[in-house]
């Protein structure tokens, strides 16, 4: 009997998504029109972005502190180490300082914020809020501006905002726009409509089906975003946008943590457990993946170009 | 490819005489088609029929069992690729080596290790499955002695080495348990089949790197009669960890969904062998093997062989198979009413959390531990965590209250004072007008209810 491999053939293709340009370095999302890379090698790698902040978050847990303490009072200087140290393909910047409960920083002052980090590196920007809904669309709608044809990034637009702002933003300024939704395909679509119906294309999108952490649900994020991808290649175009993972929300997680004796040193726990969770997300199809730890970027970013050959 | 109720019922005698238990045969057939009951019931069949109707139930993957006794692990079993179609069954067995070349002490001490390592995590303990006995030294007459000391585990074993001789004797000491063989190659295939059915035993096949091979290899167990087989296409790691992944997709899609009979078996994967390549220092040989463990749990292992024994190590491993292998059609909650710890009586404090399994054991894990005498209320939240459930409705001051009076706790404490979660402090005020109890704030984790109520109560 003769063997045949497994191939199969899929309707469907997952939007490619270019972010950076004009000043800075290009990155491609997505592209792919096959499950697995043995059917047909993926376009493009996943990319791995660094988080920053643009405050000193002195509370971030100690093995990712001593990486970065003596340049956690600048965003700038921050997102420049994580860079050149630790290869990191793009930066992600969260204006949590914004956030009337944290520091009520102006959009003045945080624009100060991204300027100097879009001044010290080169290489694309995912720009964040602080999650205060009532904040988040104006300080996306500065950062914007500020940035004008750099194709960042805005994370994120979700149903329980001011998402038109926005996406109008976005529209205005070139950029891109996360797409977020809590666990639930059909919250996405409903999202991702919206979007597109203020006037963002399909390839301005990246969706953020939300990583839970190992431990803590990773079992629902496996299967939406399984879901999801297979529903893309299907030939569901409402879902076929990249899918992006907040991969830092392992350090969440009781076992990447707490003090523990009877568990082994945080030191480890902490990044084994933020790379698993990510490699478990890139199984599912994830194209991006915010992170924190060097080491954990590291694992991932080497069995993440894998899929490419 | 799984059978319908209909396929099924189609071969059942439809009779409905009801010997199975269940009214018609249509009922039992829903029942098979569901894996809610099994074939035996139906006392009407003949042995053709049986073996026919067996034949359709048989799952995508062959569920195939190693040891014997208490401590037995069965693998495979599955029918889906995705685990939300329906649910995985039979979780990884994850074994760890030992080689036979160790010295007695350290021998003992790694043993040990694996017979008692384990890891608490929403209710169940989590522990280790096997040990691999690896003919390290090459010596069959190494590998005897070190069988014997395996005698008295209890743990399934799987025996490495693909020296015929080796097996054949160490089978003689250890071949009523029922270990797993570890491995026929292209080389000693025929000896080792033979070894295999001697013993009643099941065996691996290790054909690296080449599934047309691999497939041939199957079949010609399968024509010697072996049933219970195991399929390693061969761990690779680093730059071809890919090529691991793409061999262990292909086996699993060539069983579900072309139904090849010859790769209708477990997978078998072999973090351990990220030790043979070692990286600058252990701790990151450790995560490697860690790494390459969750990848391929991810892609479909069932049953693997790792070295390390870290608990740091094992401990995302251990909980991502946790994870993989719930079940999706089920939630993940305990029982909404009212539990006790430690000693209590009418004066002590009664604090609330929700009904979701991880929440639960956390919670009732950090009161243990923290030796703390007090009521819990758990409240229905439809299994959903504290945050969760606040941002979703179902934690609300009705809710709440209505808990409060159903538990009859009223009748049980003389005060009126209720703790809640730090994540439903915006809770409170609702909770207070529907209840009429005072709220009290608690902490945000539950590790710190022991020192928080030291203080307060
Ligand atoms: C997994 C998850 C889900 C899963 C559900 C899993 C489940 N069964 O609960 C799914 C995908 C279904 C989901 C859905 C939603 N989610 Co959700 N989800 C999470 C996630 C990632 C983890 C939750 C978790 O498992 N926590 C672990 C458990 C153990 O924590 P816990 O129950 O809170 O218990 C701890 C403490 O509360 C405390 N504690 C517990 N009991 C007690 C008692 C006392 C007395 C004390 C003192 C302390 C204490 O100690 C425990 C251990 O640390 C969180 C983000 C996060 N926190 O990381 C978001 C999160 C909770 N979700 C959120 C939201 C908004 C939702 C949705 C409303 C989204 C939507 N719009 O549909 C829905 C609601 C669904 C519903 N209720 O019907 C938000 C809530 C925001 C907010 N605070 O308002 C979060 C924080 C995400 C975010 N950053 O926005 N979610
Ligand atoms: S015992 Fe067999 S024949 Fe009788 S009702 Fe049940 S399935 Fe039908």
């Amino acid at each position: 009997l003769a063997f045949k491999y497994p191939v199969n053939e899929y309707p469907g293709k997952v939007n490619e998504v270019l972010l950076g340009g004009k000043n800075r370095n290009t990155v491609k999302l997505g592209g792919q029109n096959s499950l697995y890379r043995f059917e047909e090698p993926q376009p493009n790698a996943p990319v791995v972005t660094f988080d920053v902040f643009d405050i000193p978050m002195k509370g971030l847990p100690r093995p990712i502190k001593e990486n970065f303490e003596e340049v956690m009072d600048s965003p700038g200087e921050w997102a420049r180490k994580a860079v050149k140290e630790f290869g990191a393909d793009m930066i992600t910047l969260h204006l949590i300082g914004t956030d009337p409960k944290v520091k009520d920083k102006s959009l003045k002052d945080a624009s100060k914020d991204l300027e100097e980090v879009l001044q010290a590196v080169k290489v694309p920007l995912v720009i964040g809020g602080s999650g205060n809904p009532q904040k988040d669309p104006l300080v996306l709608e500065m950062a914007a501006e500020v940035a004008d044809g750099e194709r960042c990034l805005l994370a994120s637009a979700n149903l329980d905002l001011d998402y038109q702002k926005i996406a109008r933003a976005a529209v205005k300024h070139n950029h891109a726009v996360l797409s977020w939704a809590i666990s639930d395909i059909n919250m996405q679509k409903v999202l991702n409509k919206a979007l597109i119906k203020e006037g963002l294309t399909p390839n301005d999108i990246v969706m953020d089906p939300t990583t839970c952490a190992l431990g803590y649900g990773i079992e629902f994020s496996i299967d939406v975003m399984t879901r999801t991808r297979l529903a893309a290649l299907k030939g569901e175009e409402i879902l076929q946008m990249p899918m992006s993972s907040g991969t830092t929300n392992a350090w969440g997680s009781r076992e990447a943590w707490m003090k523990k004796d009877e568990w082994g040193p945080t030191k480890y726990r902490g990044p084994i457990w933020e790379v698993v969770t990510g490699l478990t997300m890139m199984l599912c199809g994830v194209d991006i993946f915010m992170m924190l730890h060097p080491l954990s970027v590291k694992t991932l970013k080497e069995i993440g170009s894998t899929l490419t050959k | 490819m799984k059978a319908t109720a209909m396929d099924i019922y189609k071969l059942l005698p439809k009779t409905n005489c009801g010997k199975c238990g269940d009214a018609s045969c249509m009922a039992f057939a829903t029942k098979l088609s569901q894996k809610e009951a099994e074939l035996s019931l139906c006392t009407q069949l003949t042995g053709l029929e049986f073996e026919k109707l067996s034949k359709v139930l048989a799952p995508a993957v062959r569920e195939i069992t190693i040891g014997v006794g208490e401590k037995a692990v069965k693998i495979g079993g599955d029918e889906v690729l995705y685990r939300y179609e329906l649910t995985y069954y039979n979780p990884t067995a994850i074994a760890v080596d030992l080689s036979d070349d160790m010295d007695d002490c350290a021998f003992e001490e790694k043993l040990n290790a694996i017979e008692t390592l384990e890891f608490e995590r929403t209710g169940e303990t989590l522990t280790l499955n096997a040990i691999a006995l690896r003919n390290k030294s090459k010596d069959a007459e190494k590998f005897k002695k070190a069988s014997e000391k395996l005698k008295n585990s209890k743990l399934p074993i799987i025996l490495c080495s693909f020296d015929t001789k080796a097996i054949d004797e160490s089978l003689e000491i250890l071949g009523s348990k029922r270990p797993l063989i570890y491995a026929a190659t292209e080389k000693n295939i025929d000896e080792m089949s033979k070894i295999a059915l001697k013993h009643n035993c099941p065996l691996a096949l290790f054909v690296p790197n080449n599934l047309e091979k691999m497939k041939e290899l199957s079949r010609k167990l399968r024509n010697a009669g072996v049933k219970d087989i195991v399929l390693d296409p061969g761990t690779y790691i680093g730059e071809s960890i890919g090529d691991t992944m793409d061999n262990f997709i292909m086996i699993r899609r060539l069983a579900v969904e072309v139904n090849d009979e010859d790769f209708r078996y477990p997978i078998m994967a072999v973090p351990a062998v990220c030790w043979m390549n070692p990286e600058e220092n252990e701790v990151l040989t450790k995560m490697k093997e860690a790494t390459t463990a969750a990848a391929l749990i991810n892609r479909y292992a069932d049953v693997m062989i790792v070295h390390g024994i870290d608990i740091w190590e094992l401990m995302p491993i251990l909980t991502l198979r946790q994870s993989l292998y719930t079940d999706p059609r089920k939630p993940q909650s305990v029982e909404s009413k009212l539990y006790e710890f430690g000693t209590v009586d009418e004066n002590s404090p009664v604090i609330m959390s929700t009904n979701f399994a991880l929440t639960y054991y956390t919670v009732a894990g950090d009161l243990k531990s923290g030796k703390v005498n007090c009521y819990l209320l758990v409240l229905d939240t439809n299994g959903k965590a504290v945050d969760v459930a606040v941002a979703g409705g179902q934690f609300n001051g009705k809710a709440a209250a209505k808990l409060i009076k159903e538990s009859r706790i009223e009748n049980i404490v003389k005060h009126r004072k209720l703790i809640i979660p730090g994540l439903a402090a915006s809770l409170s005020g609702e909770i207070e007008d529907e209840s009429g109890w005072e709220v009290i704030v608690g902490t945000r984790d539950s590790s710190e209810i022991p020192a928080f109520l030291a203080k307060i109560w």
